[in-house]
């Protein structure tokens, strides 16, 4: 059992090329505080990025940040406030959801991390989520070759963005050695109105109709009946409450707020979060921290058409015992199970629902080797797939059986073995 | 043609036409095949008009089955494919080949579903960028990327070159806007990327897709995104003696938090062509005009004004106009948005460049051009979208004149060498195509260029579709599949092991 710890991409490189040479596939990560999700490694050896680390370009007035993988996201965040910008898809820290204690580890998540999983919070409805804010990277792939993708200005259709093509690839295609992101002035203020003792049905419908006005929702979650009280907030009772959040300039938010009160009068009794209570609101919203239970109850994500969702849930506590809560308007739907992930009857759902996929993101190894954690795709589509995978990393080095079982992929191109050895 | 290299007609599909033309026209039964000379020109260009070309063959399917069996048996007979929307491309993306059957979309021209309580619209590619809006606007809605053909440009087309428009900076590219496609591999087989969802449940290949100039796959279907219009609109016209200082006011805008809808500069041999063609009202004395577009509430509006106005006098504004009225915004509009006809009339032809460099090298760049005008001896009038550092160079040239084509085109590639040199990258809308295809190895090297050949060898391994585009040269898949291992065992290799 090897881990390399790099500290630079000529590390980097000389590591993949050792796994080359040893066929001997590597486990890639940064803090760790995502590898609870996805299929159990069966790596032997480990690259571990956490020694890359620091900010190597930040203009705020240029919106542009670059560092290397292993920056540690509350770093980054931390530099970003300081001159009142932000990421503005809101990166989901892992740590609460996997029994960790945010302030008592300081491994709660890269900016590579972040790339490589493209899991975005709930201001994904308007700002995008991760893959719509990488400008460029640079990347070790699986051929042991350095390349380069992107730049670092914000528009830019040179070639194809295979930048995008790392976000969410769990870090099976390339390994990301530094990233560049596009950053955003963070909102000046904020206010969430919270409407109270909606159905899943009517809140699904409240959250559309805000969400069609101009009064530019950056937040829309639905907290049913038991799940109010497990996230910080000043709400009273466990009712459900249906949120929408406003961002921006004061004098805009007051009136995009006064909107929103008008528009949805009708809809049930509204009350008001400000900024100090509604930043950990949604932070807790985005966390999952509703099913951080210490727990490893399976734990799904689910992504789907807004307006179908709650159809979805319904159907499914027909068959099965779930805890659920939405975000993104409903298209984000967490789902924690009672016992069993029973994946095959939830994605038998969402398909007969318009269609979407889930992902497991908690369950205990056993159950995350026996069941798909991602959606498993059309044979056209999977085979596709598998083509890329193999033109990035056609020997399976860079952590096979992440997202797909089986062994690495059978398309390997022919090896050839040249050059003297180092010895 | 200016000594571009397109990739030698396969003599044998040559020979083989006429089967090939009767082929097609078993699966696309009517008037969908086209092989006369005559009608066939009205394809032989693309909005990069220095490049002319006929086609093998046009063929025009109404169905994604016809699709998927004209690209199977292309496949199969080894026959090079060009997809084509509208071809309103600037960078030569759908330029025919003698060898290759033209595949036009411009049939799948229905809106095939609006859903407001998901905010989508489901359109086929043939559909115009405005059509989308002009769909969904009784309602309020709209669809944000709006490339300046948007009257013309199809959504599949848009898809393929990832288009932008002076939105972008806030409503994101046509990438931040597309929720799902359809589309057809070049060995037939269909798949779908998205939907109404959110995300990708695997690798991103609608990111890979969007933007990939129809090398990839030919798009049958688009999901978009729509948004709800901004309450109001409100427009600054600001004055500056010197592009520095325009620069500066657009980066202090952006640091004081202030996302704008819209920010446009043009420099003063652009404001005098756009003057002199519309009258707008722009100050002729200044040499960097800006537009500043603020979009929303009307009380947000009306906040940012203020700050915008006194963040322009602090960088030494000579005039500042603010619109009260929505013909007054789009009065000040009129002279940018008719930029590059008011330059047509200066001149008699002239080529529009598209670089992306970092805002704070404005005034490098632009003192960089004037000096190869000069040495050139042609003239260059520049547009420019502030916000994201997209450069717009219009080079002006008489065709006529014999090398001055040839000399544009030279001017124009240092120009983007130069937006290299400084950070920036080749293209900021506009794709590669067969124009910037050569300059590519001044932004990638040859691991970087084979490494996104490989993702073409993933899609169509045998370089079938939209070959010649984007790639200064192509190589063969089995080629770049090759592994060289070097290095061997490393006992010692310099990292800390633990």
């Amino acid at each position: 059992m090897t881990t390399f710890m790099p500290f630079s991409q000529t590390d980097v490189l000389s590591a993949v090329n050792w796994a080359l040479s040893e066929d001997a596939p590597l486990e890639i990560y940064g803090h760790g505080s995502r590898r609870g999700i996805g299929r159990p490694s069966q790596c032997e050896h480990a690259l571990d990025l956490s020694a890359m680390s620091g900010v190597t370009l930040y203009e705020p007035e240029e919106l542009v940040l670059s560092a290397k993988a292993g920056t540690p996201l509350i770093d980054i965040e931390r530099l970003l406030a300081k001159h009142g910008q932000e990421l503005a898809f809101e990166p989901m820290n892992c740590t609460r959801l996997f029994g960790g204690i945010v302030g008592q580890t300081d491994k709660t998540g890269t900016i590579g991390g972040a790339l490589a999983t493209n899991l975005a919070g709930p201001r994904r409805i308007k700002a995008g989520s991760v893959r719509d804010h990488i400008l460029g990277i640079n990347a070790v792939s699986g051929r042991g070759e350095l390349f380069k993708s992107g730049g670092r200005v914000v528009k830019n259709v040179t070639g194809y963005d295979l930048s995008k093509l790392m976000a969410g690839s769990w870090g099976t295609l390339a390994v990301v050695t530094d990233v560049t992101f596009k950053v955003l002035p963070a909102a000046e203020t904020q206010t969430t109105l919270a409407i109270r003792g909606l159905t899943d049905e009517h809140a699904i419908a409240a959250m559309a109709l805000a969400l069609g006005s101009s009064a530019e929702v950056s937040g829309a979650a639905h907290l049913p009946y038991g799940v109010t009280q497990r996230v910080a907030s000043d709400m009273r009772g466990d009712e459900a409450a249906t949120l929408l959040r406003v961002e921006g300039f004061g004098p805009s938010v007051a009136y995009r707020i006064e909107t929103l009160r008008k528009l949805l009068a009708e809809a049930g009794p509204i009350t008001e979060i400000d900024g100090r209570f509604s930043k950990p609101l949604w932070r807790d919203i985005r966390d999952c921290v509703p099913f951080a239970d210490d727990t490893e109850r399976p734990v799904w994500r689910v992504s789907m058409a807004p307006s179908e969702a709650h159809k979805m849930v319904l159907a499914l506590r027909m068959k099965t015992g779930a805890d659920a809560y939405y975000d993104w308007q409903g298209g984000l739907v967490w789902l924690r199970m009672e016992a069993e992930p029973e994946a095959e009857i939830l994605r038998r759902l969402i398909t007969g629902f318009g269609g979407g996929h889930a992902t497991l993101v908690r369950a205990t190894p056993a159950w995350r080797a026996a069941v798909p954690v991602f959606e498993p795709q059309p044979a056209p589509l999977a085979a596709l797939s598998a083509r890329l995978k193999a033109e990035f990393d056609p020997k399976g080095i860079l952590n096979p059986g992440r997202m797909a079982s089986g062994a690495p992929s059978a398309n390997v191109v022919e090896a050839e073995q040249e050059g003297a050895s180092h010895e | 043609m200016s000594g571009l290299a397109m990739p030698k007609p396969d003599d044998e599909t040559m020979r083989r036409r006429a089967t090939i033309v009767a082929d097609l026209r078993v699966i696309v039964p009517g008037e969908g095949v086209v092989d006369s000379t005559n009608e066939m020109r009205a394809f032989e260009s693309d909005g990069l008009t220095a490049y002319r070309q006929l086609p093998l063959v046009v063929v025009l399917p109404e169905t994604v089955a016809q699709v998927s069996r004209i690209l199977k048996y292309c496949n199969e007979h080894n026959i090079r494919v060009v997809p084509r929307g509208s071809g309103t491309s600037l960078s030569g993306g759908a330029l025919p080949l003698e060898d290759a059957v033209l595949l036009v979309m411009s049939r799948f021209n229905r809106i095939l579903e609006i859903d407001f309580p998901n905010r989508a619209v489901v359109a086929q590619p043939g559909v115009t960028n405005l059509g989308i809006t002009t769909a969904v606007e009784q309602e309020g809605f709209y669809y944000a990327p709006d490339p300046s053909s948007q009257i013309a440009c199809s959504i599949g087309g848009n898809v393929a070159e990832n288009s932008g428009g002076v939105h972008c900076l806030k409503y994101g590219l046509t990438a931040n806007n597309v929720l799902g496609i359809e589309m057809v591999l070049m060995d037939g087989e269909v798949v779908r990327l998205g939907g109404k969802h959110l995300d990708s449940e695997g690798y991103d290949l609608l990111g890979v897709m969007t933007g990939s100039e129809g090398l990839l796959g030919v798009v049958t279907e688009v999901t978009v995104r729509i948004l709800k219009k901004p309450e109001t609109a409100r427009a600054l016209l600001i004055g500056f003696p010197t592009s520095e200082q325009g620069g500066q006011c657009v980066a202090d805008i952006i640091g004081a938090g202030i996302i704008p809808g819209g920010m446009e500069m043009m420099d003063r041999p652009a404001i005098h062509a756009a003057e002199d063609f519309v009258h707008a009202g722009y100050p002729l004395e200044c040499e960097a005009l800006l537009i500043v577009e603020l979009d929303g509430p009307g009380v947000e509006v009306d906040h940012l004004i203020g700050m915008v106005e006194a963040i322009a006098h602090k960088n030494g504004s000579t005039t500042c106009q603010i619109s009260t009225t929505d013909a007054e915004r789009m009065n000040f509009w009129a002279g940018r948005k008719a930029a590059f006809p008011a330059v047509g009339r200066i001149s008699p032809d002239y080529y529009c460049m598209d670089g992306t460099i970092p805002r704070k090298e404005l005034p490098k760049v632009l003192a960089g051009m004037r000096e190869m005008s000069e040495k050139y001896g042609l003239r260059v009038a520049n547009v420019f979208h502030a916000g994201d550092g997209n450069l717009h160079p219009l080079i002006l040239y008489d065709a006529n004149v014999p090398g001055e084509l040839d000399k544009a085109e030279s001017f124009g590639a240092d120009i983007l060498r130069l937006c290299v040199k400084v950070g920036g990258v080749l293209t900021g809308e506009h794709g590669v195509g067969v124009e910037k295809r050569d300059l590519m190895p001044e932004m990638f090297n040859e691991v970087d260029l084979d490494q996104q050949m490989r993702v073409k060898c993933a899609f169509d391994p045998n370089h079938l579709l939209n070959p010649g585009k984007m790639f200064p040269q192509l190589r063969r898949c089995a080629e770049l599949g090759r592994m060289h291992i070097s290095g061997g065992k490393l006992p010692f290799p310099n990292i800390p092991r633990f």
